[in-house]
């Protein structure tokens, strides 16, 4: 079991800090305090208090907790791929799949911010690490932004898609959630969901994320292009081999 | 700080961004497009939607056969008017309702149609003279804190709720409040009516939504002893109707570039250029300073790379403006804080794009955007690369200062990390007020040789576009590595090629007047 760290094992220590819509006084940080005593926290120091605005007071809180949580017993969250290099994964796929992969990305809903599938995508790729245009075995179709969930699952349909790659960069009161989901359902109710390797992408996604909306895996902020390659490669293998 | 800048070479890339702009200049000319026969419908006073939602101004060109349309709606809303003897607002409804219709008075003279035109032209621009004059008046009597000037952006999608982020910025030390946009607007062929209170990552840009604003903002201008200017983004496929709804609501700034919506919304090029012409002469009288977009090169693509191509478009959207009648005054050139945090001496390079921008266009009111790029959820790092953006900014005297958040990449702004942004600013900015100045760049240093590289490529790119022509330079993704073709994106179908007699009574007076002036 482990717990919050500040200096000394076990000591539960946690900063936070936050904003209350009422104006600065010696109450408001009283109130801050309790606030942080009824979230469970114990020696509850507020560092910091002072006005943000008319009407706003802003706080800085340290604190400890005595939760703590036996990480050790949590499932691995990660994808689970092996590290290759483009060139290794061009030879993996020629041997185990035989034919080139066809993926085809997109923002879906009303995201315009195409830098987060652009970055996996793209020839240039991200950090120095090509994206899936540049692999021979890869055939690459970039639908860019704004492309509905009914677009994306016709042109999966249509043009016999392998594997999908959506990405949610800007999201508002869960609309990422919504749009990943409606686009599952979709191919779940044209029964090609088995078919085709569904994979979303963003800074908030995980893979646990992932796995909840009944997608084969999720990438979140500083993924690699090879390390979604690498993924597709893997699964499209053992799907060769079932 | 003071960079030696070869200014024969300044002055032929200002040579070749004219060459790259005259053949665009000569198609715009001979065009229009849907988006700025509706400006004219709304200037008229045109405004409202029908029983299903549709904008006034888009039934009213709507209804008149495209054909008919080469010679703008003007002249055939005037024969109208000058028939029934309507006022414009109540004609629009009586074609809306199907009670009158324009194709039935082709008949009438086109002298009656332009002198029944001719009091609400001139009331409109008097109207958006005002306005100018009553900025003026504020400005002179409750003056802006010195330049950069804090430029946060309110993105609730409710804009009762960015009403009151607003006005909380503006306490914290906001000079300029831009209410970001519902992602997705850019790509509508209409502007949504009245105040709302739904979007995604933003609030719709409607004339209403811009009024409650600019009384938030002016009421807190009062109280504050300081004028807080308003921002919204003109760039998409409506260009120039927000330009004439921030006209009339008295907006301060205005996103407006003659690439952007091309590159980055896929919107078509040929009816970017024909709208960003008319939407920027109408920013000109107005006197609303337009923002460009070159930052977004440097997020879609390697910051470091994308230098030349940036000052080559601050170069290209110069001479477009210069074409609308924008004084240098009013043009806010865009650059941006992306290099990455991990590269060595990556701030030497930033301040040298940004002292070469500040020589080059000594009277632009330069826009300069926060890292964003390389920001992560590691707000304590984002913090020290926004206070390092700070420091450039303060350093090489940017104008037009986006606040950069630590929380960039994480969610739209909390009302306390707009604070502490803004405390960021006003903390280095203060202690490094005049750095600057007391300054001296080595000769053949790091920034000053960067400097000369910087410039040396654009014009190599300038020259490169001015041979192939701006279409195919685009579309052999010169900029920002995105590759448009003439014919592809949005809009192209709302683009038509001008008959002889075409009349946009607006176009006229605004050409004469920002001629004499």
């Amino acid at each position: 079991m482990i717990r919050p760290y500040g200096d000394t094992r076990d000591d539960g220590k946690v900063q936070l800090s936050f904003t209350l819509p009422i104006e600065w006084s010696e109450r408001a940080d009283e109130a801050a305090r309790r606030l942080a005593v009824s979230m469970g926290f114990r020696d509850v120091h507020v560092a910091e208090g002072r006005p943000a605005a008319q009407g706003f007071s802003f706080f800085v809180v340290y604190a400890s907790t005595a939760s703590a949580i036996d990480a050790e017993a949590i499932p691995s969250s990660a994808v689970e791929a092996p590290a290759m290099s483009m060139e290794q994964i061009d030879a993996f796929i020629r041997e185990r799949v035989g034919r080139t992969v066809r993926v085809a990305g997109a923002c879906i809903g009303t995201d315009a911010h195409t830098v987060g599938i652009d970055a996996i995508l793209n020839m240039k790729g991200y950090k120095g690490d090509y994206g899936l245009e540049r692999y021979a075995m890869f055939e690459v179709f970039n639908l860019g932004s704004q492309v509905s969930p009914e677009q994306l699952m016709r042109f999966a349909k249509e043009r016999d898609i392998d594997a999908l790659l959506v990405s949610q960069v800007v999201t508002q009161k869960q609309s990422d959630v919504k749009n990943f989901t409606a686009l599952s359902e979709l191919l779940e109710a044209e029964g090609i969901r088995d078919r085709i390797l569904l994979i979303c992408g963003g800074p908030r996604v995980t893979n646990l994320l992932a796995a909840e909306l009944g997608y084969d895996a999720g990438f979140g902020r500083g993924t690699l292009p090879s390390e979604v390659a690498a993924f597709i490669a893997t699964r499209m293998a053992s799907k060769e081999r079932a | 700080m003071h960079l030696h800048v070869d200014r024969s070479s300044v002055d032929r890339c200002r040579a070749f961004a004219r060459r790259i702009v005259e053949p665009v200049q000569a198609y715009i000319r001979a065009h229009s497009t849907l988006s700025v026969e509706r400006t004219v419908l709304r200037l008229l006073g045109v405004d409202g939607v029908d029983s299903s939602e549709i904008p006034l101004p888009n039934v009213v060109v709507d209804s008149l056969p495209r054909e008919r349309l080469q010679w703008g709606i003007a002249l055939p809303f005037g024969h109208a008017l000058a028939q029934t003897r309507l006022e414009p607002a109540t004609l629009a409804r009586a074609i809306a309702d199907g009670e009158v219709s324009l194709a039935s008075f082709a008949g009438v003279a086109d002298a009656a149609a332009r002198s029944a035109l001719h009091g609400y032209v001139e009331s409109a621009l008097a109207q958006i003279g005002a306005r100018r004059g009553e900025r003026d008046a504020l400005l002179e009597r409750l003056p802006q804190l010195p330049p950069p000037l804090l430029y946060v952006i309110v993105a609730s999608g409710n804009i009762y709720e960015d009403r009151t982020a607003a006005v909380a910025a503006a306490e914290a030390g906001a000079q300029i409040i831009a209410v970001i946009r519902s992602t997705g607007q850019s790509l509508l062929d209409f502007v949504p009516y009245g105040p709302t209170t739904e979007g995604f990552g933003g609030t719709y840009a409607t004339q209403a939504n811009f009024r409650i604003m600019r009384e938030a903002l002016d009421e807190a201008s009062e109280r504050l002893e300081r004028y807080v200017m308003l921002t919204n983004y003109a760039s998409g496929l409506c260009m120039p109707e927000i330009a004439a709804m921030a006209a009339v609501e008295r907006l301060d700034v205005l996103l407006n570039d003659s690439m952007y919506g091309i590159l980055f919304r896929d919107i078509n090029m040929r009816r970017t250029f024909v709208d960003q012409h008319f939407s920027r002469m109408l920013n000109a009288y107005s006197g609303i300073i337009i923002n460009t977009g070159e930052d977004n090169y440097l997020t879609t693509a390697d910051a470091v790379a994308q230098a030349p191509a940036v000052l080559a478009s601050q170069f290209i959207n110069e001479a477009f403006a210069h074409d609308a009648g924008l004084p240098d005054e009013q043009i806010g050139l865009g650059d941006a804080y992306e290099i990455d945090p991990d590269l060595p001496d990556g701030f030497l390079y930033e301040v040298a794009q940004a002292q070469l921008a500040r020589q080059i266009f000594p009277k632009a009111p330069l826009k300069y955007m926060p890292p964003t790029k390389h920001m992560t959820g590691d707000i304590f790092k984002g913090h020290l690369v926004d206070a390092m953006f700070n420091l450039t900014s303060v350093t090489t005297g940017q104008t037009i200062h986006l606040c950069g958040m630590l929380t960039e990449a994480i969610h739209t702004p909390f009302l306390a990390d707009r604070m502490l942004s803004i405390e960021n600013a006003r903390y280095v900015m203060n202690t490094a007020r005049h750095f600057g100045e007391e300054i001296e760049v080595k000769q053949g240093g790091i920034i000053d040789r960067r400097a000369a590289h910087v410039l040396r490529e654009c014009e190599a790119l300038l020259e490169r576009v001015a041979e192939m022509g701006l279409t195919s330079a685009i579309e052999a993704a010169l900029f920002a590595d995105v590759s448009r073709s003439p014919e592809g994106g949005r809009g192209l179908e709302g683009v038509f090629a001008r008959e002889e007699g075409y009349w946009n009574p607006f176009e006229d007076a605004l050409a004469g007047a920002t001629s004499r002036g």
